[in-house]
């Protein structure tokens, strides 16, 4: 379902020169399949997910979606593949402040092929337990709730992947267990495939499937041994 | 659904400064609009009344000045006609009616003209002839009673058998009080033209108001005259204006008074000038407002964007808010219209008797509105075009 091949991607420092962020040789994710990659902060980890989503272009490399080059396409195609294939969740969830939970919801799926549908959209919250906190604006939910709205929004195109850039980042303990059952268990019911990263051991663990992203990107910095 | 909503929840959001925009296009929208419409109807009521006569024969000088003392009841009469003079033309063949008017006088700064009874018969409009209100009846030219116009007696509070002692000179002075009392027999019902601003008594009682040269008992100030037939104003505008060297004969009244508004219509210019920058200064008040908003909603565009919405979704979405403001700015900008028309009107009705209507239409009262709102969205282009460049990654963070 996710095929990168050779994918490179660096910025220019401050300084004028280019950094390499992300050098990942290969990597694959299977339709249906659930796999979390374990990294620290600076690690490239969200630039990689970006990549992915196609909200970075690639300087290098392949990366195949569900059939689709994200790779060899323009800006405007990308955003139409993120629309229809991807959901993202983000560690801050990215809810906007000034819309109801449901508008955030309605909003999300509206730049999608199919288009707005409350319906769909209530019913997804009503999943994630905010059947009743429709009209709630995001600050007037807990941060748990929040994180709850932030994955009825990725989920409400049906897409094919699910990126989760430390979901539970922001959550204490038992609400971070909570959060990350719940996108496993959403993304199970819709067939979507889901990537996740973390620095989290104990959001790792829940994982059968887990590379460490140190080791993926050749990029990253790797841990300085400390000598005895 | 996308688009509406986008501009919606951006408009509450920062509803302080879409009020404050708002606000100032619906100055700019308004004041365009009045400008526009009191130009417009003030030149048509003004060269339109002429109150039912085709010319008015004075004493040598301006036709303006003429026009303006005897039909609209300002400025200061040219001069006299001796009592021949009135005489000629009344008997001339060509002349259907002549009214003598005779000026100098004031009650409290309302002017008081003298005239003849038959004044009242003539139709000031078309199909339109002076009525008294009820109870009230026509002045005795033989006595010292007075038919008041309905604003002056609005505004001076003289009602039906009230006296009053007229002032001397058109301008009011407390210390120039003539000692003759003059009743008031009927009030004038309202005409929406100046007549309605005129306190009106017996041509004699000004020719021989106390204080007045008894020389010039038999002066009057003007003749306002009909004609039998179109043809006659044009012979007696040659030999009054062309052979003669001592009358003015103004005519066409509406061709006099259109003159005086080309010789204003620099002000117009500027006045119209003035309404394009404030409509340009409001449009700028849009692009500064949204673009002084623009850091603060770039986390919103960057979390669309990652939802999927495409550059020009984003910059739609501002184009469109900066037309919802301009919009909004322009449907406010028919209450500031309103407001400030009738203020003006009001104005141009207390000094000259015309009225203007509000309810009139002209095509500056949808093309105003409509310009605002284009105005606005070609405001919005810039902060638009800062948000279609919003980098996505940059702004979601943090990044891990």
């Amino acid at each position: 379902m996710l095929t990168i091949t050779g994918l490179k991607k660096s910025f220019t420092s401050p300084e004028g020169g280019s950094t390499l962020i992300v050098d990942v040789p290969e990597f694959t994710l299977a339709a249906g399949e659930q796999r979390a990659l374990r990294g620290e902060s600076g690690s490239g980890k969200t630039t990689f997910l970006h990549l992915i989503a196609g909200i970075l272009a690639a300087d290098e490399g392949k990366i195949d979606l569900a059939g689709t080059n994200l790779s060899g396409l323009a800006e405007p195609a990308r955003d139409r593949v993120r629309a229809d294939k991807i959901g993202y969740i983000f560690q801050t969830f990215n809810l906007l402040q000034g819309y109801t939970v449901l508008e955030n919801v309605v909003l999300g799926m509206s730049f999608g092929p199919r288009g707005s549908d409350r319906a769909k959209a209530k019913s997804l919250l009503e999943r994630v337990g905010l059947g009743h906190r429709l009209d709630h604006y995001p600050r007037q939910l807990s941060t748990g709730q929040q994180q709850r709205v932030a994955v009825a929004r990725a989920l409400a195109n049906g897409p094919a992947l699910v990126l989760a850039d430390e979901p539970t980042g922001n959550l204490d303990r038992r609400h971070g267990r909570e959060a990350l059952a719940l996108i496993r268990d959403v993304c199970r019911e819709n067939g979507a495939a889901l990537l996740l990263v973390s620095h989290d051991e104990e959001v790792l663990a829940q994982f059968e499937l887990k590379s460490d992203f140190t080791e993926l990107n050749r990029a990253a910095p790797r841990p300085v041994a400390v000598q005895p | 659904m996308t688009l509406p909503l986008i501009v919606y929840r951006s408009l509450r959001q920062h509803a302080l400064s879409t009020l404050v925009t708002a606000t100032s296009i619906a100055l700019a929208c308004g004041l365009l609009m009045t400008v526009w419409m009191v130009k417009d109807q003030s030149q048509r009521a003004f060269a339109d009344s002429t109150t039912g006569f085709d010319a008015v024969l004075g004493a040598r000088g301006s036709k303006l000045q003429l026009v303006l003392n005897s039909i609209f009841h300002l400025e200061a009469s040219p001069g006299n006609l001796a009592p021949a003079d009135y005489e000629a033309i009344r008997r001339h063949p060509a002349v259907k009616t002549a009214i003598p008017i005779a000026v100098g006088d004031n009650y409290q700064g309302w002017r008081i003209v003298g005239t003849i009874p038959q004044l009242f018969t003539v139709e000031y409009s078309k199909g339109k002839s002076y009525a008294i209100a009820e109870g009230g009846r026509q002045f005795d030219p033989t006595q010292r009673e007075a038919v008041i116009g309905s604003l002056a007696s609005q505004r001076l509070g003289l009602k039906l058998g009230d006296t009053f002692r007229p002032y001397h000179g058109i301008n009011f002075d407390p210390n120039a009080q003539h000692e003759e009392v003059y009743t008031v027999t009927g009030v004038l019902s309202p005409t929406n033209t100046p007549a309605d601003r005129v306190i009106w008594i017996p041509l004699q009682g000004v020719q021989t108001m106390g204080g007045h040269d008894p020389k010039m008992a038999g002066d009057v100030s003007a003749v306002l005259i009909q004609f039998r037939a179109p043809t006659a104003g044009i012979m007696l505008d040659v030999m009054y204006n062309k052979q003669g060297n001592r009358l003015t004969l103004a005519y066409p009244i509406g061709a006099v008074v259109a003159d005086l508004f080309n010789k204003i219509g620099w002000m117009d210019k500027v006045l119209a000038l003035v309404a394009y920058l404030v409509a340009v200064v409001a449009a700028g008040s849009v692009l500064a407002s949204i673009y002084a908003s623009m850091h603060a909603r770039r986390r919103d565009i960057a979390i669309l964007r990652a939802l999927g919405a495409r550059r020009r979704t984003v910059f739609g979405a501002i184009v469109a808010e900066a037309a919802a403001i301009g919009g909004l700015g322009a449907i406010a900008g028919y209450a500031v219209y309103a407001g400030l028309f009738l203020l003006v009107a009001g104005v141009i009705r207390a000094q000259t008797g015309v009225v203007l209507e509000l309810g009139s239409m002209h095509p500056v009262l949808w093309a105003a509105p409509l310009g605002m709102a284009v105005l606005g969205a070609l405001g919005g282009l810039v902060p638009a075009l800062k948000a279609y460049r919003t980098p996505v990654a940059e702004n979601l963070i943090p990044a891990s």
